[in-house]
């Protein structure tokens, strides 16, 4: 996109340009046409004021110092003179210079830029009120050295008597160090024995191994007092570009004849001889040791900064489009199947070898399988600050003073979860800051702060995220739902029900607590269809509140839509899988059990009365009943229900597949998985079962609506 | 064989569905399958057979006997499932079709195919396209399109 702003502006200003140059030339006959003048002044003022815009300081500062002198010939402060307008030419020119350099990526002529200016200052008629500083993009220009890390080697060799004008070499090299990471070699092979030591001079030289973000020049500037009464070489080894992804630098050898301290010939000759080059070099005697020794100091301090870059790059993350991911997941699948396939083959042939390989095959899927989903999570936070803005501005419309405090922003989830928990989430908040949070006035009548508070607060939860929203407002008013509830014809006068079914009605198609609709959560949507989108992705809503202290929803959202972990059960030929998360435990079914039931759907589990649903009969199965069957005891939103299959299997890593279009509206069955010899199996989606079979008992009071 | 007459002339693959011979347009007829198991989806009419596994995709199979008014398909040795491939609202969706047996593919010209009579076929002739003779015998060429796209299809009732 910025890129598309840039090459519009580019031809924008070259328009403009051309624009300029004939007013000048226009100027030029008639120089007191003020709206030539004008037209000067407009076109140079867009060139600039884009210019900054879009990222073009140079352009923008340099067209400013042009315009500002154009300014004062708008006022009548200054004349046209031909020098003016010949001038004003080059700056035109110049400015043409800038764009093309921005384009090829050279570097333009500054030295013309500041020449026009210095020219064009000095027509300036000398007044007391000196220009403005410039109001756009008062910052120098950056540097172009100063984005890169550079490494130099710099050889600082002063001359014996260079203790004689108080200089402290010690200290120019601490100076040097400021500047950025360093290694300093002395050379102290000059030091003579004691005895013929004259200690007023320096017999030592250095080689400093600089990296550092600012140029040459600050180097020189470090030397500059003693520039005259030293030798000093500055050389750049390593420019700080992407080019040299070799991690090694170069061999000792050649840095060697690079710094002058040996010459090629002496490096082939040392080289016939088989041993490391340093000891070598030495050993010939063609170069003192502590020479070797910095020069292996430099070569360490380039691989190492070298190496650091790498290890920036390569941890620095990449953009991956979604579709990339999307398909690697499925492939994932595809693999889990197969290797549930291997798995179950090995297992068949019985031989230790094969079932080994199998075991393994299995281990690296999962690793795989978690690897490849856990690319896909993102951290809830990015949402999660988006909703500070919504908050802020629904209190300021609505008169509330709310606080938004977040928590566990860094829990992460499917991409694709978080997308489609977007809105949910909204329409969450949206009703606790309307319906929940009171007026300030009537939080101090209640003894609360007038400032509320909504929470929203994400944590892990076994294979399920916990995503909370809770205020400290109102709470739900139990008679008031339960009244309207009746009103709206969703439970009868006479039903008897507990708190929890209360405060559940509110996710009931058509209802809506709020007495007023308002436009901040009045939209048309009800909490239905926020409990619909949350199961849409496979979770469940609850909401527990507490009158005059508020009420806390909880979403659990599973972590991932592809792959879950289920128990596989059968049912006659029928295979299905269960979502593990809301499986507790399974017992046995007897026909005693069910004669001593008489008939009623109950168990008796540990003492505890379990309602269970013959999965059988709601699917109408026909084949054989088995004697034992088995009781899938699971805990949809906090409610005990048991679902009666005819053998469980076992546990299954289930990739999810969807049914397809000619399956949608089915309910309770959330899709199909392949298992390891390839038949397919369905998903239960237990809530559903649970609803349509309420639906069913009461005597279809609600029967199955399609969705 | 001319140009012109690859244009005109289609190819069809001919099954057949009891004694009765269909025909669909080669172009839609993805693969053909021999019969492998399919699982029934609970709570869906009878005529949708249930979902297989089409390497490593799930693939509803449904019976056209049922559909026709005839009794359920029988497993035998040369049932089939015809995979074909239908557009529905810019989407292509991929489906398995129950046949007795897969019996040919063969060319038929546009001037030997006729229009569905309206009484006689037993059949309900918005999916028929037309009635194609070949070897003297009657072929129903089926209207994949609209079979396929049938608004039965996608709007389950709950039967449970």
């Amino acid at each position: 996109m910025i890129e598309q702003h840039i090459v519009t502006y580019r031809e924008e200003a070259n328009e403009l340009l051309a624009e300029l140059e004939t007013s000048l030339l226009e100027l030029e006959e008639n120089p007191t046409d003020e709206e030539l003048i004008g037209r000067v002044f407009r076109a140079m003022h867009t060139i600039k004021g884009s210019g900054a815009m879009f990222g073009f300081d140079e352009v923008a500062q340099f067209t400013h110092e042009v315009e500002t002198v154009f300014d004062l010939v708008r006022n009548g402060k200054m004349t046209v003179s031909k020098l003016l307008l010949n001038l004003t030419l080059r700056a035109r020119d110049h400015i043409k210079s800038l764009l093309d350099a921005s384009v090829s990526g050279e570097e333009s002529d500054r030295a013309e830029g500041e020449a026009v200016i210095a020219g064009l200052k000095q027509l300036v008629p000398s007044s007391p009120n000196e220009p403005s500083p410039p109001p756009v993009q008062s910052q120098p220009a950056p540097d172009a050295e100063a984005e890169t890390l550079k490494t130099w080697r710099i050889r600082f060799k002063p001359c014996p008597e260079i203790f004689l004008s108080g200089t402290k070499p010690l200290g120019l090299i601490n100076e040097l160090r400021e500047l950025g990471t360093c290694h300093v070699v002395a050379h102290t092979a000059g030091v003579p024995v004691l005895n013929d030591m004259n200690p007023e001079l320096c017999y030592i030289y250095w080689d400093i191994i600089l990296t550092t973000a600012r140029g040459m020049d600050a180097i020189k500037d470090v030397f500059i007092f003693i520039e005259d009464d030293c030798e000093l070489k500055v050389d750049l080894i390593d420019d700080g570009g992407t080019g040299d992804t070799d991690l090694d630098y170069k061999k000792l050898g050649d840095i060697l004849v690079e710094r002058g301290d040996l010459s090629p010939m002496e490096i082939q000759k040392i080289l016939g001889l088989q041993k490391r080059f340093g000891e070598l070099a030495v050993a010939v005697g063609a170069i003192t040791p502590d020479k070797v020794q910095s020069a292996l100091v430099e070569q360490q301090h380039v691989k190492n900064v070298r190496q650091e870059r790498a290890t920036q790059e390569s941890t620095s993350s990449i953009r991956v489009p979604a579709e990339k991911l999307d398909l690697l997941v499925n492939l994932v699948g595809e693999l889990v199947t197969v290797q549930a396939h291997l798995s179950q083959t090995a297992a068949l042939h019985g031989n230790t070898d094969f079932a080994s390989i199998a075991e393994e095959v299995e281990r690296l899927t999962n690793d795989l399988r978690d690897t490849a989903l856990n690319i896909r999570m993102l951290p809830i936070g990015t949402t999660f600050s988006k909703f500070k803005r919504l908050v802020r501005d629904l209190s300021q419309e609505l008169g509330k003073e709310i606080e938004m405090e977040t928590e566990g922003a860094e829990t992460e989830l499917d991409k694709t979860v978080i997308e489609r928990l977007n809105d949910p989430l909204v329409h969450l908040i949206r009703n606790s800051i309307d319906h929940g949070i009171e007026m300030p006035d009537v939080r101090l009548a209640a003894g609360k702060p007038a400032q509320g508070t909504v929470h929203l607060g994400a944590m892990h939860s076994g294979d399920s995220v916990l995503i909370t929203i809770r205020d400290d407002g109102a709470g739900l008013d139990k008679e008031a739902i339960r009244a309207k509830a009746v009103e709206r014809g969703i439970i009868a006068a006479t039903a008897e029900l507990s708190d929890k079914e209360i405060y559940n009605l509110i996710f009931a198609p058509g209802f809506s607590t709020a007495a007023k609709v308002t436009n901040v959560s009045g939209r048309g949507v009800g909490m239905d269809v926020v409990k619909k989108a949350i199961e849409g992705l496979r979770g469940s809503i609850d909401i527990t509140t507490a009158q005059g202290t508020g009420s806390t929803i909880t979403l659990k959202i599973p972590l991932t839509l592809a792959i879950i972990e289920s128990l596989l059960v059968r049912i006659g030929p029928d295979y299905f899988v269960m979502p593990l998360s809301s499986v507790e435990e399974c017992v046995e079914l007897t026909r005693d059990n069910i004669e001593e039931a008489h008939g009623r759907h109950l168990a008796n589990v540990r003492g505890a009365i379990v309602p269970y649903i013959p999965l059988r009969d709601q699917f109408s199965i026909s084949a054989n009943r088995p004697d034992i069957e088995q009781i899938v005891i699971t805990n949809i939103h906090g409610t005990k229900v048991g679902f009666v299959v005819d053998s469980v299997i076992g546990e299954h890593q289930t990739v999810i597949k969807s049914l397809g279009r000619m399956y949608r509206d089915v309910r309770g069955i959330s899709g199909a998985t392949i298992l390891g010899d390839g038949t397919v199996a369905l998903i239960l989606d237990m809530g559903l079962l649970l609803q349509s079979a309420e639906a069913l008992e009461q005597g279809g009071v609600s029967s199955a609506a399609p969705m | 064989m001319s140009a012109a007459d690859i244009i005109e002339t289609v190819q069809y693959l001919t099954f057949k569905l009891d004694e009765e011979v269909f025909a669909l347009d080669v172009a839609k007829v993805r693969e053909i399958l021999e019969y492998t198991g399919i699982t029934k989806v609970p709570q869906t009419p009878d005529f949708m057979r249930g979902v297989i596994n089409l390497r490593g995709s799930v693939v509803p199979v449904i019976d056209l006997r049922l559909k026709f008014g005839m009794s359920a398909t029988e497993r035998t040795v040369n049932t089939c499932i015809i995979v074909v491939e239908v557009e529905l609202e810019d989407e292509t969706l991929i489906l398995g079709v129950l046949a007795d047996s897969v019996q040919e593919v063969i060319e038929m010209e546009p001037e030997q195919i006729e229009a569905a009579p309206h009484i006689g076929t037993h059949l309900n002739t918005d999916f028929i396209k037309g009635m194609g003779k070949h070897d003297n015998r009657f072929i129903m060429i089926l209207d994949s399109d609209k079979i396929f796209t049938d608004e039965e299809l996608y709007t389950v009732q709950d039967v449970g």
